[in-house]
């Protein structure tokens, strides 16, 4: 039974997606039976999550078929510790923006509960596929749904934003798929974990490319702006928690296992661009004139902090990027849908045209403030615990590192504090009547989760950040027995600096 | 006394079950009135091509070693015989999509006819096995899609396009003739085995024969830059013909040229391989940058047939046991996916009674859900995405190249198909991001017709671009026993 655990969480959604579009039910009972499916796809993880073992640095949950023999193709899946954590944060934050769809009460909803599914199916596939070919069908398919509900669903400029995204992601993808093929062919195999390694830096700079695109990273993130923008809000909350997050999850399942060499070389190129990503997605955070545009910038800076922690090629650098990432999907869903609440309230997401909310709307203040508060890093949340962790992890690579990383950090404070005083406090703006209600319970019920989420992670870190490679080894150990490079340059040095109270 | 040949009737059962259905069609034509005269015909129509479905899958079962029959005139192998099946299946499932096409009654039955012919001579022309029986079977269904082409007199174009099919096509035929007189009056040699085992590879009058049978070839598998009848044709003939020639033709003239290449030309491997590799580029590049032009849904249809016959003939260039099944399984999901596509277009232009463009498809997924879906999963499966058996296609003929060493051909197809994503998706945002509302576009009278017969049609083309995804293992198997009877 435990090992079909993966396979059912890819299939339930897909399956349900079926259902959805077939089902003779309205559009709000499609609504509740997606959000039905979603509920029950968050329970199947918990039991995954009680059953999985964080003492084994082994795949678990997995399952291996045969799918064409000739080129070694399979379908292999299977759940890492970290693949867990990963899996768990795509539940819940599907699970909320689809909820919110439903809330909201979204126009054809059978396309559209039936799209949000299939795109869970798909961004769980991605985290547990164990075959390159099978990865890359996952990824993909993403692309799909997301095609359709930014350009069905999303604001006035869609049609741009649609082209402007898919233009750079099937770019990046269809360089991957070159470099899957001329790998996979050389190594006789597509399974990732019979896989040796490789030194080509072409092939690593074709995965690069594509996951940092999706990721994103300077300067391949010319699609975020307007793709962010345009999206209907619980779609820009999964494009930034969740989907940009397979990016960050190749680098680190894909990229540094398969190219350990190649990627050392390179590690400087990558830092540069992380940091780069990092203190000029914060400016551009501190100077976006609306609220979607901090938190879409604020992803840009996160993923270039998080490429910094799995850049630094030590236990704490990866314990801290996969802490982050799980912190980053949380926080930007919440904040994403946050804003899309304040746009529903208000018809705007302009700081000029906003402020002075928090008077009368105590809720929304609460959340706002708190997740806003969790996602500058201020010290005792769970954000501070991951960035902390990268921090002391790229230090090692260089002092020099350390310091851009906390500059930051700085940076961070200012924006989202901008952010939260733009939308909550000053005078109320000219878009801000008394018509704008409080938060009502169905937007509760999809927020508080997420900030839960937030508080508990900020209560007891560790639970990711200290399991998230099984028994405490380093990554290539876990994920490869032949990528010996980074076991031995790695020491038992990360134990002191585990957050755990 | 001329000796008899002994014929092999099972061997060539698939073209026999067709032309008797098309004998039966002229018959019906004259026999039965107008009344019933459509769906009889129709019905003969579609079991003279699950007939030769049948017996294809039979005669690829029991010929497991290859042979020539006929006084060496016809192969008998697998090779053929897959060919036969995918031709068999899009023939069949082209006459559902043509019942309800806005064809004159009183020609109905020839319509049919015609096409059962033309599958017939397909049939024959993927067993031929020498230079005779290939130019035989070239012109035998050529003619029948000429007249079917310029068969609807009462559309425009129709007519200008028959006659264009007709000018180029012959130019074709004739460039194949000559080629094959040439490399005869070199070789003294009709069959292919005997030209293979030729002395002298290399004499130059051989060789231009070559490169004008692969002009002529490619003539019918409309690959860049003999591409220019393409668009015009597949615009102006009736919408279900273009649908069976977007995936018959093709599968036909790509199966034949991989033969005629691999048996006739062994030792000219190295200079065909590079022509069918620049081919190929050149048919990337054009079909798709031509596409991205157009408006007309046909038109880009036509175009992105062009890019894929490129996307084939990369697994051609890359002549291996490993191209030959990424050709074969190439085959069979592109068959799939452009039928369905052209089922859709047509099932469009019958609702709207104009050619179906991007702007007029608006809507077109949110009133008919089924189709639109279909659509969806055809395009995607064209650009190359997972979930449909366009995917492991391309990654097949990308493996193919790159184990022969082509990795140009990887940038190339990966390139293109870059390019290519703008107007497939483009198709799907004029189905699904406008309302038809906004254009106010007037049906052409009364409400859409709910054709059964078409519907069903399109979810065997979606079944199977679908099933060939998870499928590949059988899939593959097939296609690597057909290839077991090629030389290379």
């Amino acid at each position: 039974m435990a090992s079909w655990l993966t396979t059912i969480l890819i299939l339930l959604p897909l399956g349900g997606a079926l259902l959805v579009a077939v089902a003779p039910l309205t559009s709000y009972w499609l609504g509740s039976l997606a959000a039905l499916i979603s509920l029950i796809e968050v329970g199947f993880w918990i039991t995954s999550a009680s059953k999985f073992d964080f003492n084994s640095p082994a795949l678990q949950f997995a399952q291996n078929r045969q799918w064409f023999s000739d080129l070694g193709v399979s379908y292999h899946i299977g759940q890492y510790a970290f693949s867990l954590w990963f899996v768990g944060m795509t539940v819940v934050v599907m699970a909320a923006c689809t909820i919110y769809g439903w809330w909201a009460g979204r126009e054809r909803g059978r396309a559209y509960f039936a799209l949000m599914l299939f795109l869970t199916g798909a961004i769980v596939g991605v985290f547990t596929a164990q075959d390159l070919l099978l990865f890359y069908a996952f990824f993909e398919a993403m692309l799909i749904p997301l095609y359709i509900l930014i350009g069905v669903w999303g604001g006035s400029n869609r049609m741009r934003a649609t082209i402007t995204f898919v233009v750079y992601t099937v770019v990046g993808s269809l360089l991957m798929l070159a470099a899957i093929v001329v790998l996979g062919l050389q190594q006789g195999t597509f399974d990732l974990t019979k896989m040796g390694t490789s030194s080509s830096t072409w092939l690593f700079l074709g995965f690069v490319v594509a996951f940092a695109i999706k990721s994103p990273l300077f300067p391949l993130h010319g699609w975020l702006p307007i793709t962010y923008r345009e999206s209907p809000p619980e779609v820009s909350a999964v494009l930034s928690g969740v989907v940009g997050k397979a990016g960050l999850y190749g680098l680190l399942r894909i990229v540094i296992p398969t190219f350990p060499t190649v990627a050392h070389d390179w590690r400087y190129v990558l830092l540069v661009l992380a940091s780069i990503s990092l203190v000029y997605g914060s400016l551009l955070a501190f100077r976006a004139p609306d609220f979607r545009g901090v938190v879409l910038y604020s992803s840009l800076a996160q993923a270039g902090l998080i490429v910094l922690g799995l850049f630094a090629f030590n236990d704490l650098g990866f314990d801290g990027a996969v802490l982050q990432i799980v912190n980053h999907a949380l926080v930007s869903a919440a904040l994403f849908l946050l804003a899309g609440m304040v746009e529903r309230r208000t018809s705007t997401g302009e700081f000029a045209r906003l402020g002075g909310m928090a008077r009368g709307r105590p809720a929304l203040a609460t959340l706002v403030m708190t997740t806003g508060i969790i996602a500058l890093a201020v010290p005792l949340s769970t954000s501070f615990a991951g960035e902390f962790l990268i921090l002391a992890g790229v230090f090692r690579q260089g002092w020099a590192w350390a310091v851009i990383g906390a500059a930051g950090i700085v940076l961070a404070a200012m924006y989202m504090l901008r952010a939260i005083s733009g939308v909550l406090h000053q005078e109320p703006g000219p878009a801000v009547t008394d018509a704008a209600l409080d938060l009502r319970l169905g937007e509760l019920a999809v927020v508080v989760p997420l900030v839960l989420c937030l508080l508990g992670l900020s209560a007891w870190p560790n639970l990711v950040s200290g399991h998230a490679f099984g028994g405490n080894r380093a990554l290539t150990q876990v994920i490869t027995p032949t990528g010996g490079y980074l076991t031995t340059t790695l020491g038992q040095s990360g134990q002191w600096t585990r957050y755990a109270p | 006394m001329i000796d008899k040949p002994h014929v092999d009737w099972f061997a060539i059962s698939p073209s026999l079950a067709l032309l008797i259905a098309a004998g039966m069609l002229l018959m019906i034509a004259v026999f039965v009135p107008a009344g019933p005269r459509r769906a009889v015909a129709a019905c003969t129509g579609f079991a003279g091509f699950v007939a030769a479905f049948v017996f294809a899958v039979v005669v690829d079962v029991k010929s497991p070693v290859a042979t020539t029959i006929v006084h060496d005139s016809l192969f008998r192998d697998r090779w053929a015989a897959l060919a036969q099946v995918l031709i068999a299946g899009s023939g069949a499932v082209a006459v559902l999509v043509s019942y309800r096409e806005r064809l004159r009654d009183e020609h109905i039955a020839e319509y049919f006819a015609l096409l059962t012919a033309a599958g017939a001579g397909m049939a024959f022309f993927v067993q031929a096995s020498n230079l005779m029986t290939l130019f035989l079977g070239l012109e035998w269904f050529s003619i029948a899609l000429y007249v079917l082409t310029a068969i609807d007199i009462d559309l425009i174009g129709s007519l200008e396009a028959g006659l264009k099919y007709l000018v180029v096509g012959a130019f074709g035929s004739a460039t194949l003739l000559f080629g094959s007189a040439l490399v005869y009056g070199e070789t003294g040699q009709l069959s292919f085995d005997k030209i293979g085992s030729y002395g002298h590879g290399h004499a130059s009058m051989l060789v231009v024969g070559l490169a004008m049978i692969l002009v002529g070839l490619a003539f019918k598998a409309s690959a860049a830059p003999f591409h220019m009848w393409t668009p015009d044709v597949y615009q102006g003939a009736p919408t279900p013909v273009t649908a069976f020639m977007a995936s018959a033709t093709k599968i036909a003239a790509l199966v034949v040229t991989y033969r005629v290449l691999a048996v006739a030309f062994p030792q000219d491997e190295h200079l065909w391989r590079y022509a069918i590799a620049v081919i190929a580029c050149i048919s990337l590049a054009w079909g798709n940058l031509a596409a991205l032009v157009q408006r007309n849904v046909k038109r880009i249809l036509a175009y992105s047939s062009v890019s894929h016959a490129g996307f084939m003939l990369i697994a051609v260039a890359a002549a291996s046991p490993l191209g030959e099944r990424a050709l074969m399984y190439y085959l069979i999901p592109y068959a799939a996916m452009s039928l369905g596509a052209f089922a859709v277009v047509a099932a469009r232009e019958r609702e709207l009674g104009v050619p179906v463009t991007l702007q007029n498809l608006a809507g077109f997924g949110w009133e008919r859900p089924l189709l639109g879906v279909s659509m969806w999963i055809f395009l995607l499966g064209m650009l190359g995405f997972p979930l449909t058996g366009g995917f492991i296609g391309k990654f097949y003929v990308f493996a193919a190249a790159y184990n022969h060493g082509f990795w140009w051909l990887i940038v190339a197809g990966v390139i293109a198909t870059m390019i290519s994503a703008y107007y497939y998706l483009g198709v799907v945002r004029a189905m699904y991001f406008r309302d038809a509302a906004e254009l106010q576009l007037a049906p052409a009278g009364g409400s859409p017709p709910r054709e059964l017969l078409l519907g069903l049609g399109v979810l065997i083309c979606v079944a199977v671009t679908v099933g060939s995804f998870f499928a590949v293992q059988p899939l593959i198997d097939v296609a690597r026993s057909a290839a077991a009877a090629l030389p290379l």
